[in-house]
């Protein structure tokens, strides 16, 4: 099995500094999680497997905290992550509008990562902002009040 | 609706109507043409109001002032005093004792607006957050240097007195939770601050915690002095990373003013504090299921009793308290608690901050004293509604309750809503317009929940799914009149059988768009018509009965 690398970045190796860090407490396997989301984007089964083994935990136990929260993916992603807030308050200042031409501009829907891996097209609940609904998120990046003309350009900002 | 200067409302109950308010209303209506003040004063009906011996009445607001009882020939003075020079027509006013309840408190407040009043953002916007000098300077830490002197006793008595209750959404008296926690005898306890504020339409909580992080530290750290704790969580949601990042500075800054660690104040009081980021799941902000993911597990709510207060993180007691309710609790203990209660209603002391959004012409943030009305609130705070009249508000977030026009001029307190079976919730107000469409609004809320719920207890996690593939139905023109019925037993259901708060409140939307709207939903049934043309009623099926569902995200399905 091939190593995982990205950013230059080793998988197990970093999984190794985490624990040194953090040590092996089931607390602080949420954490840990994130820093290794942040740093290669998903949780992969190898990174699953390494953390059950340096945290004596089984895989499962890993796997189902993994895909229970939102931030966390097991699913590699695009290299830009758009999040569409989907909650009441972004709708009703008219986000189904947006919502559609955010479909038609990146040719995907809700869940699906473009063919160029450059998009993934995510849909979320409130991220409390909702004074400036409606609102979409482009990686760390917060968009409010977009209307559905201002979709094509917002997105070419990025490269 | 443009934004006017004043508004007048005219009762309009049946005793209101036989007592002559349609005469009432059109002697305004003619008084107010002839003094061209048309543009700059709005005038409307409102049903229901409250039982009183003084119908018809006539509310002007902003100064909230009540006349009554109002006859064709009153109408000339009041416009001409009131509405055009500006003075209150004392000898018309409503006399208290002839008021019920409610319309008695908005009367005790004749000729003031319900002003803004900042106790829990007090500091917001005023000081650096990153500097805990700032905070010092106006009075921080002042507090706990307070209460240190003071027996953990006496500290509780306080917030008991003050009468303090849960702003998280379910009002609980926050001085009796501090006494459940204080009353177990076991060495180790824990304090939690659940700043997992994800209810949609909620963004007060992140507000304090970016610009006044210092007022939660000081809180908390006064709440384990009380219940006898020597530990702190506070657990932000994994989205505001700004807030995870000030507090985090904020507690540095704390114990390197030895505010936070051991023997603060050189007492024998130790306490410190860590933050856990959330990492995305409504559910975490039930108390229980964010204990479960400190504990570095999926955030599923337990089973309760045991409640948190006696077996909680790790099994120890444990005081879990919301952002708004703590930042409460420094200006308790320095002001005293006859002077919280000074403020707000009777049964509802303080403020409560409220977040305003939807289709009205200034959204944002207002803190106020308990017991301000909707109405209030958006002609004062909101100047009127954009793109149409009042049609509806969700209060409270999603899992709040959906009101009618009619129920506006509830004053907004924990006990007037619960007699009107509204919920009050985390104080998100959404405002809607005519040209939002109930069913519509529902199918977005229950398309949050069918995601948002955690998966663990059966009527909860197909109770959701049902419901809104009924809504879908619906939506497209295939509803059946069964249709009806199934949602509201979905709603009763969801309500007595789920486990948590989660699935408990899942169902109101259901239940109060069948009790206020029903019309509406019917129309869309019966006449295959959606009357805000919302929906798509296109009449494809979306939803077959015993077709397997993947729960998938996707914008209004």
């Amino acid at each position: 099995m091939s190593v995982e690398v990205k950013n230059g970045l080793d998988i197990k190796k970093t999984i190794r500094e985490l624990i040194k860090q953090h040590g092996t407490e089931r607390a602080e396997l949420i954490p840990i999680m994130q820093k290794i989301n942040a740093a290669f984007g998903y949780i992969s089964s190898e990174a699953i497997e390494e953390l059950a083994i340096l945290m004596n935990l089984p895989t499962n136990q890993i796997f189902t905290v993994a895909t229970f929260y939102r931030m966390l993916s097991t699913e590699p992603r695009g290299k830009h992550v758009i999040q569409f807030c989907e909650s009441a308050p972004c709708h009703v200042a008219g986000g189904r509008q947006v919502w559609l031409a955010l479909q038609e501009a990146l040719g995907i829907k809700s869940g699906q990562t473009s063919q160029d891996n450059k998009w993934t097209l995510l849909t979320t609940s409130c991220l409390g902002a909702c004074g400036i609904g409606p609102v979409l998120v482009i990686d760390q990046d917060i968009y409010g009040n977009v209307q559905p003309q201002q979709v094509k350009n917002i997105l070419s900002r990025y490269e | 609706m443009k934004a006017v200067r004043s508004m007048v409302l005219v009762s309009s109950d049946a005793e209101s109507i036989a007592l002559g308010a349609n005469e009432v209303f059109s002697a305004f209506q003619q008084k107010i043409q002839d003094y061209g003040l048309s543009d700059e004063i709005s005038i409307s009906f409102i049903s229901d109001i409250g039982h009183n011996s003084a119908a018809p009445l006539v509310i002007i607001y902003p100064e909230a002032v009540i006349y009554g009882p109002v006859k064709p020939d009153d109408v000339l003075d009041i416009v001409e005093e009131h509405l055009d020079k500006g003075h209150i027509v004392e000898r018309k006013l409503v006399p208290a004792h002839e008021l019920s309840e409610h319309l008695a408190w908005l009367s005790s407040r004749k000729g003031t607006l319900p002003a803004e009043n900042r106790i829990v953002l007090k500091n917001v916007g005023l000081i650096d957050p990153e500097n805990i000098e700032d905070y010092i300077a106006l009075d921080g830490y002042q507090a706990l240097g307070t209460v240190l002197g003071k027996t953990p006793a006496e500290t509780i008595g306080i917030i008991k007195d003050s009468g303090l209750r849960g702003r998280g959404g379910a009002g609980f008296p926050t001085g009796l939770k501090w006494s459940f926690v204080a009353k177990t005898h076991i060495d180790k306890k824990y304090v939690v601050c659940n700043a997992d504020e994800s209810e949609p339409g909620t963004f007060k909580d992140r507000l304090v915690l970016e610009g006044d992080p210092h007022a939660i530290i000081e809180a908390m750290a006064i709440a384990a002095y009380a219940v006898g704790a020597d530990e702190g969580y506070v657990y932000i949601r994994g989205e505001y990373g700004l807030a995870i990042e000030r507090m985090k500075v904020a507690i540095k800054q704390a114990r390197e003013y030895g505010l936070l660690g051991k023997n603060i104040f050189s007492s024998k009081f130790s306490f410190d504090l860590h933050v856990h980021a959330g990492a995305g799941a409504y559910i975490c902000g039930e108390e229980t299921a964010l204990i479960e993911s400190i504990e570095g597990k999926r955030g599923e709510p337990r089973s309760r009793p045991p409640y948190p207060t006696t077996f909680g993180l790790w099994g120890k007691p444990t005081l879990v308290n919301n952002v708004e309710t703590l930042a409460n609790i420094p200006a308790i203990i320095r002001n005293g608690a006859d002077w919280y209660r000074s403020i707000g209603t009777p049964s509802s002391p303080g403020t409560k901050v409220y977040t305003i959004l939807g289709n009205v012409n200034v959204t944002g943030l207002i803190e106020v004293p308990m017991g301000i009305t909707l109405r209030e609130v958006i002609t004062i705070y909101a100047k009127g509604m954009k793109g149409g009249t009042f049609k509806m508000a969700q209060t409270g977030g999603s899992s709040g309750s959906i009101i009618p026009a009619n129920l506006q001029d509830t004053p907004m307190d924990f006990d007037s809503f619960k007699t009107a079976s509204v919920s009050l919730g985390s104080g998100a107000l959404l405002i809607c317009n005519q040209e939002i469409c109930v069913v519509d609004l529902a199918k977005v809320l229950l398309n949050f929940f069918r995601f948002e719920s955690c998966g663990k207890c059966n009527p909860c996690r197909i109770g959701c799914q049902k419901s809104f593939e009924i809504l879908s139905n619906i939506a497209e023109g295939i509803g059946t009149l069964q249709d009806l019925e199934d949602l509201q037993m979905m709603a009763d259901q969801l309500y007595e059988l789920s486990n948590c708060g989660l699935g408990q409140t899942a169902g109101s939307p259901l239940k109060d768009i069948l009790t206020y709207f029903h019309a509406e939903v019917e129309s869309h049934i019966r006449l295959k018509v959606c009357p805000a043309d919302t929906c798509p009623m296109s009449g494809k099926t979306i939803y077959q009965v015993g077709q397997e569902v993947k729960i998938t995200r996707e914008q209004g399905a």
